[in-house]
């Protein structure tokens, strides 16, 4: 088991170090994240949304959905703390 | 903590650092800053409140069943926003398409739905860290 477990390891870290080196160098201009996409937000944002902070057009506005994701991962990592540390404080009440 | 310095300048900073957050949260759309540094200025502010006059205070100051609602007000709130888009135009999350007003550029009332978005992370931010909070220091009052 232990041995199967450290040959899985080897293995992610290989398809890692594969996934890694496949990228496009750092600083390539052909690189697919260097597209017209920041252009359009640079001069287009303020016609589209009416905010003034780009960065609160783009959070806000075109990627309204992920930071919907955002605030339902901070209301679930509350919920998961509170029902660790709450069972625990109320089980340390019941002792004393 | 017992001290009369650190009791009276909380008290005389603990409305500043308030209206300071409010101030980040609403002029999101505008200036930088918004929903998630608004709310952690606000919440920083308890955090202060907390350390300085102890739990049971802040406990009376902002008891914890207001938290428990309005942190599941401000998830609540930002679907509804989008839902509006839903109703109207039939795709979520939509901000001038779906209605909203977008007003005069630079203006406080401006960008229709992001402002009302911006309100809804922030009191979502703040109750979440006031709450991680106090259930972390919980565990060293008992």
């Amino acid at each position: 088991m232990k041995h199967l477990t450290a040959l899985l390891f080897v293995a992610l870290f290989l398809v890692l170090s594969w996934g890694v080196l496949s990228m496009p160098a750092m600083g390539d201009i052909n690189a697919p994240a260097h597209n017209n996409l920041a252009e359009y937000y640079k001069t287009q944002s303020l016609n589209d949304t009416g905010a003034a902070n780009v960065i609160a057009a783009i959070i806000t506005d075109y990627r309204a959905f992920d930071t919907l994701g955002e605030t339902t991962v901070l209301f679930t990592s509350i919920a998961a703390v509170v029902s660790i540390m709450g069972a625990t404080a109320k089980k340390g009440d019941k002792h004393e | 903590m017992n001290d009369i310095i650190l009791k009276t300048i909380t008290k005389l900073l603990f409305p500043y650092i308030l209206l300071f957050g409010f101030f980040i949260m609403m002029h999101g759309h505008i200036t930088p800053g918004g929903g998630f540094s608004g709310g952690a200025i606000i919440s920083a502010g308890f955090v202060l409140y907390t350390l300085t006059f102890g739990l049971h205070a802040a406990e009376a100051k902002l008891p914890h069943h207001v938290l428990k609602k309005v942190e599941t007000a401000g998830v609540l709130w930002y679907i509804l926003v989008g839902l509006v888009g839903t109703i109207t135009v039939g795709s979520f999350l939509t901000n001038e398409q779906a209605g909203f007003p977008l007003g005069s550029a630079f203006s406080l009332l401006s960008s229709g739905m992001i402002a009302l978005l911006t309100i809804g992370i922030g009191i979502k931010v703040a109750s979440t860290m006031i709450t991680l909070f106090r259930t972390l220091i919980e565990e060293h009052h008992d």
